[in-house]
């Protein structure tokens, strides 16, 4: 059996493990298995969850690119790099890779949108949108129900706020 | 301690004289090794549950956004976003007076002492250049820098306490945000090396100890069942197959999708749960089979303290079922914390620490041995209580 990061030398590590009702298997030689800090194969194995997953993305990606080899134009990295660590690049390889991916995180998460925390000044400009996003409804609704008193109201509102560049003041009112 | 680090740091650049510069590091490294030398205190502190909940732990994950990550990144831009970000960790208010230190400057003992303590992970003990290290003196807070991701914090505390554990590392994160750029998408969240953090990149998790269910046979269903709840039960140090000393640590898998606080929440009521099966199958083995509960921890205790030679994984199996001997009063006058500390302290680094880092693995069963019977060489053997008289369950004030 050959080693599945390297695919080059002969497997002697072997990992099991079973999440929910699948079962997954990493087999692996020597060499990966140092690289990878599996050091001790009795004391390792519960989890080394990413490295199996990540196995699975490469694959994935692969599919999704059709053959050609992808490559990050941020930091180089290709999807045979991702195929060996189960890790990505760089923040931009999000987007470089982000065909593949897609499918992956359906399997691998909850959701596939972000829900939660988010650094306060994008927090704003998030907040902005939904919040104009939340007025178009309201004032396409007022349209089609003849609502037109109403319509005024959303219409100047939305104005407003397209002018105003998106301050905590602003939200605030 | 800061202050002396960053002395140590400009001697380092050579910006002070030779002499100088010796003594701040010798200074600096000392103070470093005394502290992880004296664990006693970590042992010590208390937090709601602890009978069970052992410890209550939050760690984000975060990226900056013009960087590499680091398993990708050369060493000069490793030893650049090191620069940038440990002086940011050490402006915290939560770091004041914290331990900082580049992962190249602690030796290899250092380092498996840390690991010991769930403060850095194996990965990155296995670091050396361009990754670092800022604690508090309490070891609340751990932030790694360039492990898997440039940041890795974590706040930790005694017993069953998420939301607070929660609450402390996002307002250190709130703060670190100020400082730095962060590597985030709208659609996606905080960005991370590995796709399986992806969002919150959070992982909620919490240490338990359940002998009683291990014992009562029951323990496996109970793992199954959390399993499919999404949630990973994994033993002491995170990958170990085996739960040493009967320790489990459950955590969330997916970050994306869910938030933060959600994910906590549904944690402790996961945790609740197990705390009451747990209780459960304590209270129903004291009263089915009393025996075999107290042959148990008799054994355990008869071998702790009479043994000459001993493992360090036998040592944790049996000072488990002490433990569980203190909880059930059977060892009156004896601390939890003396069983707790005496898990860390028995532990091949820590112990290597007191005596010395050259002894062999024959030796080092030896000096565990020795150390165990001098510890306990005050508690008396554990009584067997009659029938009825059952410990109080388990109801901490303020919980």
């Amino acid at each position: 059996m050959l080693c599945s990061i390297c695919k080059e030398k002969t497997a002697t590590v072997h990992l099991t493990q079973i999440v929910g009702d699948k079962m997954q298997k990493l087999d692996l030689c020597e060499d990966c298995a140092k690289a990878k800090g599996i050091n001790d194969p009795t004391s390792f194995g519960l989890a080394d969850l990413d490295l199996v997953l990540g196995l699975g993305a490469s694959q994935q990606i692969e599919q999704a690119a059709g053959g050609v080899e992808l490559k990050c134009p941020r930091c180089g990295f290709t999807q045979a790099d991702f195929k060996k660590s189960g890790r990505l690049g760089c923040p931009e390889c999000y987007q470089t890779f982000a065909e593949g991916l897609g499918g992956l995180l359906k399997t691998m998460h909850k959701g596939t949108r972000h829900v939660g925390k988010a650094p306060e000044a994008l927090r704003q400009s998030r907040d902005l949108s939904d919040r104009m996003k939340t007025l178009q409804n309201k004032l396409a609704k007022a349209i089609k129900d003849e609502n037109f008193e109403q319509a005024a109201i959303l219409r100047d509102e939305i104005k407003q706020m397209g002018e105003c560049p998106p301050t905590p003041k602003n939200l605030a009112k | 301690m800061k202050r002396q680090g960053r002395a140590a740091r400009a001697a380092a650049d050579g910006s002070a004289s030779r002499p100088c510069q010796e003594m701040i590091l010798t200074g600096y490294m000392q103070d470093i090794h005394t502290f992880l030398s004296t664990p006693a205190e970590l042992a010590r502190r208390h937090g709601p549950h602890d009978r069970i909940v052992m410890s209550s732990r939050v760690r984000l994950a975060r990226n900056l956004k013009d960087a590499v990550f680091p398993g990708w990144a050369k060493k000069p831009e490793r030893v650049r976003v090191l620069d940038l970000i440990r002086p940011a960790i050490e402006g915290l208010s939560e770091m004041k007076d914290a331990f900082s230190e580049a992962m190249d400057n602690l030796g290899a003992l250092d380092k498996q002492i840390l690991v010991e303590r769930h403060l850095i992970s194996r990965e990155h003990a296995a670091k050396s250049a361009g990754s670092g290290l800022v604690f508090s003196r309490d070891e609340t807070f751990c932030v790694m820098i360039n492990e898997e991701d440039h940041l890795r914090m974590q706040a930790l505390r005694p017993g069953l306490q998420l939301c607070q554990v929660w609450d402390a590392i996002d307002h250190l994160d709130s703060e670190l945000e100020k400082k730095l750029d962060y590597a985030f998408d709208n659609e996606l969240g905080y960005l991370t090396a590995c796709p399986t953090n992806l969002g919150t990149a959070i992982r909620v998790s919490a240490m338990l100890h359940l002998p009683g269910l291990v014992l009562a046979e029951q323990i496996n269903p109970i793992i199954q069942s959390v399993n499919k709840l999404g949630l990973a039960v994994r033993g002491l140090y995170g990958e170990g197959t085996e739960a040493l000393g009967n320790v489990f640590q459950v955590s969330n898998q997916m970050t994306l999708g869910e938030s933060e606080s959600a994910i906590v929440e549904r944690l402790e009521k996961v945790l609740s749960q197990i705390i009451e099966h747990e209780e459960n199958a304590r209270q129903t083995l004291l009263e089915k089979k009393p025996k075999m509960v107290y042959n148990h921890i008799g054994r355990a205790y008869g071998i702790l303290a009479n043994a000459h030679s001993i493992s360090s994984k036998e040592t944790m199996n049996l000072l488990s079922l002490m433990r569980l001997g203190v909880d059930m009063e059977l060892f009156p006058g004896t601390e939890r914390s003396l069983v707790d500390e005496l898990f860390l302290t028995t532990q091949p680094a820590h112990l290597q620490r007191q005596i010395s880092d050259k002894l062999s693995a024959e030796e080092r069963d030896l000096v565990r041995a020795d150390m165990l019977r001098n510890r306990l060489k005050d508690v008396s053997r554990p009584v067997a209580r009659p029938r009825g008289e059952g410990p109080r369950p388990d109801k901490p004030a303020g919980v």
